[in-house]
């Protein structure tokens, strides 16, 4: 190309001058750049996280910190087991009221809603994910919280028998509001990516039981709960996911117990309530056992998410074979609907 | 279908109609799922009504036009409103968007277009997923060790500004990346085919023709931005006054309401009602412009 000061040259005239080449090499070459340095910040940001978390874990060990299970800042002794099961019991919480619920909103929606009234239905749902988490705590707390604590002694009173639920006063915050409140937060999530997967059900298969007798039940039980059984259960593992790293309204409604809750309507504390209610005057071994608590909680939603994006992707690539909804357009399309909801 | 609703009309009919056991399970079975269905709109409707109920009683001309004081034991009339918080929220998130849209679209472009089926592109893809798992607290606790720990400073508006940018970017990317690759094929391979440049025909095919799509998508990870506490609480931290230099500390309303919410003061709680309705106002606004504009949207 050297004899580019040649008009035409020993280019053809159909071919572009180097010149004119350089802003598609730039876009190029400057796009995939922005890509990398995404994948890079998040690997300095990890190992960061895990540099700053070191003498937490120095301190104590890594086993000593997750299965210690006293949280006491001033004799300084960090552990974290009270951290780690609360947030393991309010989202579990969350799952069990939760995931139900959703699942019995997708299925109406899909199956027996009139057609009407579908739209402004799956609007409505949506409008609980719009709430901020902040508005969903003060709400928890004034609201929710007062109003349920008579029934909730009452079911503590009858179940005294069953240890964990059972007996013991119910306090304001306790596990079983901030559970209540992560049922509602992760609802629009898990009921829309159960009504995503559920429309794919071929409706040949759907007319099929209809047609062999069985009633709208019946059909909903053969025919569509199986189809989608793998599209759900990735829907609530990523429910799991957002209520495992839901922070401001737990950290609201939960209290800040430095164990481990004598009872499911008692005080208690999760790994990211514990960040937002200390780090602002955490100092040197406090504020590294804090870091410590966000690399856990990192590490948790990772895994959860993980497992929740092979169950999507496998659902929908099981839909993909046997539908002809286009498989190449589908996982995407869930992914989205589950950040933006 | 028929059939259940003339379980024994004729006699002919009889022997295929639906036995009583299982019309009542279907009905059992539909009544649980149409109940769970008006279970999971209570709260909706709870939250709304008692958002409504206390947060119009706080609002007043002043509450949108004084800074909160910080007095709050002596008049509830000297607690003021939430000026500082909402300007603070709109400088916050005016920031966090500047940065988050263009690289997140920049990354949607490259993935669609030049990334696509590639390994590297799978890789890349799955970061953005990891991005979006990532709890939001966590991205505060980045932001601090690299723009706190990191540089020796104290908090700042743009410091909560790039903890928004890092949870909005994968809402971005992954919208962006489905309405990109609605566009069809032909629309490209025309415009390369009269002569254009891979650049020209990004910039002025495919930006244009997907710009209503993306923007729903860029709407909703501003409402999203907009409502997050947790990641501006060690970034941005919190002051009362109204405060346009986005290097110093920065009030928010989410946070405001938070620090409200523990307050023992009556009119203090009810100044965070009136602010939570300010939020969710806004946020709500943003998601009916976003479902306006891709109702208009010919690829979403």
């Amino acid at each position: 190309m050297s004899t580019a000061a040649l008009p035409g040259g020993d280019r053809s005239i159909l071919e572009r001058s180097p010149f004119a080449r350089l802003p598609d090499r730039a876009l190029k070459y400057g796009l995939t750049a922005l890509a990398a340095l995404i994948l890079a910040l998040i690997v300095y940001f990890f190992v960061r996280l895990f540099a700053e978390s070191e003498p937490a874990f120095a301190h104590q060990g890594v086993f000593g910190f997750i299965f210690g299970n006293d949280w006491d800042v001033s004799g300084e002794k960090f552990g974290a087991l009270p951290l780690v099961v609360g947030t393991l019991i309010t989202s579990g919480l969350a799952l069990l009221i939760g995931v139900p619920v959703a699942v019995a909103t997708a299925l109406y929606a899909n199956e027996l809603c009139p057609l009407r009234l579908r739209p402004a239905l799956t609007v409505l749902v949506e409008l609980l994910a719009a709430v901020p988490s902040v508005v969903y705590g003060l709400w928890g707390i004034f609201f929710l919280a007062p109003k349920l604590q008579g029934a909730e002694q009452w079911v503590a009173d009858r179940l005294s028998f069953i240890p964990f639920i059972g007996g013991g006063a119910v306090t304001i915050p306790n596990y079983f509001i901030a559970g209540l409140i992560l049922a509602i937060m992760i609802l629009p999530i898990v009921s829309a990516i159960s009504r995503e997967v559920m429309a794919t059900v071929p409706s040949d298969q759907k007319e099929a039981a209809l047609g062999l007798g069985a009633t709208r039940w019946e059909m909903i039980r053969t025919a569509v709960l199986p189809y989608c059984r793998a599209g759900i259960v990735g829907g609530a593992m990523l429910g799991l996911g957002r209520a495992i790293g839901e922070t401001i309204a737990v950290t609201i409604v939960i209290g800040d117990a430095p164990q481990l809750g004598k009872h499911l309507f008692g005080q208690g504390y999760s790994l990211a309530a514990v960040i937002a209610n200390e780090f602002g005057e955490a100092q040197g071994l406090h504020r590294s056992a804090l870091f410590a608590a966000g690399l856990v909680l990192f590490v948790l939603t990772l895994l959860v998410n993980a497992l929740a994006r092979v169950l999507v992707s496998r659902a929908s690539r099981v839909r993909g074979r046997s539908s002809t909804v286009s498989a190449a357009s589908q996982p995407p399309s869930i992914a989205g609907a589950a950040a933006g909801a | 279908m028929n059939a259940h609703g003339a379980g024994g009309a004729s006699p002919a009919l009889a022997r295929f109609a639906v036995s009583r056991a299982r019309r009542r399970r279907d009905r059992l079975a539909r009544g649980l799922i149409t109940a769970g269905t008006a279970i999971a709109l209570i709260p909706l409707g709870l939250v709304v009504y008692y958002l409504l109920h206390k947060g119009l009683g706080a609002w007043s001309a002043s509450f949108f036009t004084t800074d909160p004081t910080g007095n709050t034991f002596f008049k509830t009339s000297s607690i003021g409103g939430v000026k500082s918080a909402i300007l603070g929220t709109v400088e916050i998130v005016a920031l966090a968007s500047a940065i988050a849209i263009p690289i997140g679209i920049g990354v949607a472009v490259w993935l669609v277009e030049y990334g696509r089926d590639s390994a590297f592109a799978h890789v890349v893809r799955f970061f953005v997923d990891v991005l979006t798992g990532v709890p939001s607290i966590v991205f505060g606790l980045f932001i601090y060790i690299v723009l706190i720990v990191g540089t020796g400073s104290s908090y700042a508006g743009y410091k909560g500004s790039f903890a928004l940018s890092l949870l909005m970017l994968p809402v971005v990317i992954r919208s962006a990346e489905v309405i990109l690759m609605l566009i069809p094929g032909a629309l490209r391979e025309s415009a390369l085919a009269l002569g254009a440049p891979r650049w020209k025909v990004i910039a002025r095919v495919v930006l244009p023709t997907a710009l209503p799509g993306m923007v729903t998508g860029v709407l909703l990870a501003i409402a999203r931005a907009s409502g997050e506490t947790a990641p501006l609480l060690f970034t941005a931290a919190t002051t009362r006054n109204t405060d346009f230099n986005l290097s110093h500390f920065m009030n928010s309303l989410p946070v405001q309401i938070y620090n409200d919410v523990t307050s023992p003061t009556t009119a203090v709680v009810n100044r965070a009602w009136g602010a939570a309705l300010a939020l969710v106002t806004m946020i709500l606004l943003l998601n009916l412009i976003a479902r306006l504009v891709s109702r208009r949207s010919r690829l979403a």
